[in-house]
């Protein structure tokens, strides 16, 4: 007797009853089984007072509803950002007053103990200087940001969101469930590759791997937030200007999301051909968010961890780039001579070539994309002291020519490029295939280049530059 | 080549899924939706007895524990949360495969007694499998605050198997759940499941398919719910009855011993 082989046979008999239907059958049974719940709950359950229960399904009628859903959205997202542009401008300041004050005293420092002056270059100029501007730049709207972010996680507003696009999702080919893994993106792509594993199909689960690198990280938020901040605040006034910048970076973001959706359509429809698989999302009860654990929580496991990492990796990078910026080749400097040879395709993409190398300098963390840049703007030349985001303004448009398209290529590139160094060993580590390890990186990078060589070409050629 | 007990019976697939069986120990399955404080109820009765690893051959987190109750040592098998049995992803897989073929002494559905028309489904689901089940209802105490009554009793009567309401966080109804395993787990009290009736053209093709599963499976596998996967096609099960039941079963417990190490908390 043979269990298995037996059993096979009736399948074969199942079919010939089912006339090859059995998603008929699967049907009618899923059917009655809610049915028979929804009669036993029906008997059993009473309610002594009906209304307060359900005003969970209320909010989610509104929050989910195809009208209302996704302006929601947009607004909260808006808010947001508004919240950490308006809020992060002050106590940057603060920040960099105090440590460039700190810096001119090490510089003293270093002249009273008649210390070479290479090492000091090294040191001060490169290391302790980009640290500083790690520190000013990034850490006030990262303190904002990741507590708000946590709070709407804590609240239940979340899952509502991956509900909302889930539609979206669908439509392109891809798991609902990549949603999820986006909104984990906005923490760290390293980690949001990970949670990628939540996913059962190992084709949506390539999908989403390949484009989780669309939503803009932690290391890229504050790059995009202070550029924003840069060129829309200043080109109105200053109450008008936190607005503007707010809206910048949220279509930002959402841009981003439509990104991902085209390239996961793209993906479903050439090289990971298949359907998409249904799945259950439950939305959980919406709760007051513990707002003392979240402050906490996000603090000391996002806000520290992150600018932890970029200060191990922007201070070495720092001293990297003051020496290539000092020392000579000829007649220019290894870095002058390395973004000379970026140049001209940065130029087709809006970017000069000191960007693309900041781009590509910063591969080990994205954090250190725009102290790389600083770094090499002013190391080489004129010792400015680049403090408040006015100074910086100053630094990039008078002293660097950057219009408004180099901000809007910059922001864009920086959402659209390789992922960094963590990410990419993350992918690896996943997928075990060097291929789609490769094409992790390829993927973004060419979007990213080929929408910033459209957008400087339309502007070009319409004069609007 | 042939079929002895010890080879295809309760011990082998008990030995696939790692389960010690220890001569008198008894296995109680936990299986429930996520988010109805499934895990609670586990530690509430595990206490720190529990190891955690995977499922064998998945990535799939499997926790067991063990507790002792009126001078019987128990196992408890902390099954992934699912919403169905459909074995729709690995998780699903995992729950009714060890429902299926691990035959443990009892089973306990734990529901969110919040939504309990949503946590039914499984219930219903799980009593196709297996007739040795305790419906644990949970979070009544939040039932309670959303004004919220369950008729426990005629939900008992209704359903056939024994009901009880429990609120896990604060160890309320824990003592009645234990008595109710135990009961049942030693079979002093039989529950009578009732079965769900499908419209009559499914229930003619069961009728017609029943009896040939039967012969094949014997007592080892509940006939009408392997009758019912079989016409939707479920391609998926034919496989785990060929990996669990076959001959050459010996052979596969070699390659599916755990991936995960064994971590005792």
């Amino acid at each position: 007797m043979n269990p298995g082989a037996g059993v096979e046979n009736l399948l074969k008999e199942a079919q010939a009853i089912t006339g090859g239907q059995p998603e008929v059958i699967r049907d009618n049974i899923v059917k009655s089984i809610y049915d028979a719940s929804a009669q036993l709950a029906g008997a059993t359950v009473s309610y002594t007072w009906g209304e307060r229960v359900d005003r969970d399904r209320q909010i989610d009628n509104i929050l989910t509803s195809p009208l209302w859903g996704f302006p929601i959205m947009f607004a909260v997202l808006a808010v947001v950002f508004w919240v950490t542009i308006s809020g992060a401008n002050y106590p940057s300041a603060f920040l960099s007053t105090q440590l460039f004050w700190l810096q001119d005293r090490l510089n003293e420092l270093f002249w009273a103990l008649h210390a070479p002056e290479w090492l000091r270059g090294v040191l001060v100029m490169g290391a302790y200087r980009s640290l500083a501007w790690v520190v000013s730049v990034m850490l006030p709207p990262m303190a904002i940001f990741f507590p708000l972010f946590t709070l709407l996680e804590d609240a239940g507003y979340l899952p509502r969101v991956a509900f909302n696009l889930d539609r979206c999702f669908k439509k392109a080919g891809a798991h609902g469930k990549q949603a999820l893994t986006m909104c984990m993106g906005f923490g760290c792509n390293a980690a949001g590759v990970i949670a990628c594993r939540i996913i059962d199909s190992p084709r949506e689960r390539l999908i989403a791997t390949l484009t989780n690198n669309f939503v803009p990280c932690n290391g890229r938020f504050p790059t995009i937030i202070a550029l924003a901040g840069l060129f829309a605040a200043g080109s109105v006034s200053v109450s008008l200007g936190g607005l503007l910048a707010t809206f910048c970076v949220a279509s930002l973001v959402v841009f981003g999301v439509a990104v991902t959706l085209a390239v996961s359509w793209f993906l479903s429809r050439t090289i990971l051909k298949g359907t998409p698989s249904s799945f259950t999302l439950e939305l959980p009860p919406y709760r007051k968010p513990q707002v003392g654990q979240v402050l906490v929580r996000s603090i000391l496991d996002r806000t520290i961890f992150v600018l932890g990492r970029a200060a191990v990796l922007a201070a070495p990078a720092g001293g990297l780039v003051w020496l290539m910026a000092n020392i000579t080749l000829g007649h220019s400097t290894v870095l002058a001579v390395a973004a000379g040879y970026l140049d001209p395709l940065a130029r087709l993409m809006g970017l000069d070539g000191f960007i693309l190398l900041a781009f590509i300098l910063g591969l080990p963390a994205n954090e250190i994309v725009l102290p790389i840049l600083l770094m090499s703007y002013l190391a080489g030349g004129a010792m400015v002291e680049a403090g408040s985001l006015a100074e910086l303004r100053n630094l990039l448009v008078v002293q660097h020519g950057w219009t408004w398209l180099t901000g809007l290529c910059t922001v864009i590139f920086a959402l659209c490029h390789w992922p960094c160094g963590t990410t990419l060993f993350t992918i690896q580590r996943e997928q075990k295939n060097w291929r789609w390890t490769l094409l992790a990186a390829v993927i973004p990078a060419a979007v990213g280049m080929l929408i910033c060589m459209t957008v400087t070409a339309l502007a070009r050629v319409l004069h609007l530059v | 080549m042939g079929l002895t007990r010890q080879s295809t019976g309760r011990s082998a697939v008990r030995e696939i899924f790692n389960v010690a069986e220890a001569g008198h120990e008894l296995v109680i399955a936990l299986a429930g939706n996520p988010n109805t404080g499934k895990s609670t109820v586990f530690n509430a009765l595990t206490g720190l007895r529990q190891h955690t690893g995977n499922w064998p051959g998945k990535t799939v987190l499997r926790a067991e524990g063990s507790f002792r109750y009126a001078g019987r040592k128990y196992n408890l098998i902390d099954l992934p949360g699912t919403y169905s049995l459909y074995a729709a992803s690995s998780e699903e897989e995992v729950a009714r495969d060890f429902l299926c073929f691990g035959n443990p002494d009892a089973t306990v559905v734990v529901a969110d007694g919040t939504c309990l028309e949503r946590n039914l489904n499984l219930a219903l689901q799980v009593m196709e499998i297996t007739g040795k089940v305790i419906l644990c209802v949970n979070l009544i105490d939040e039932a309670r605050r959303k004004k919220m009554h369950i008729n426990v009793r005629q939900l008992s009567l209704a359903l056939g198997v024994p009901v009880v309401p429990t609120a896990a966080r604060g160890g309320e109804g824990l003592p009645e759940l234990l008595e109710t395993i135990r009961e049942v787990a030693l079979g002093l009290v039989t529950p009578q499941p009732i079965l769900v009736r499908y419209p009559a053209p499914v229930e003619e093709a069961v009728a017609r398919l029943e009896p040939k599963v039967r012969e094949i499976t014997g007592k080892r596998l509940n006939a009408r719910w392997v009758a019912l996967r079989l016409l939707e096609g479920d391609v998926g099960l034919v496989q785990a009855i060929r990996r669990y039941c076959e001959e050459g079963c010996e052979h596969q417990t070699l390659q599916l011993t755990p991936a995960g190490t064994e971590v005792t908390v």
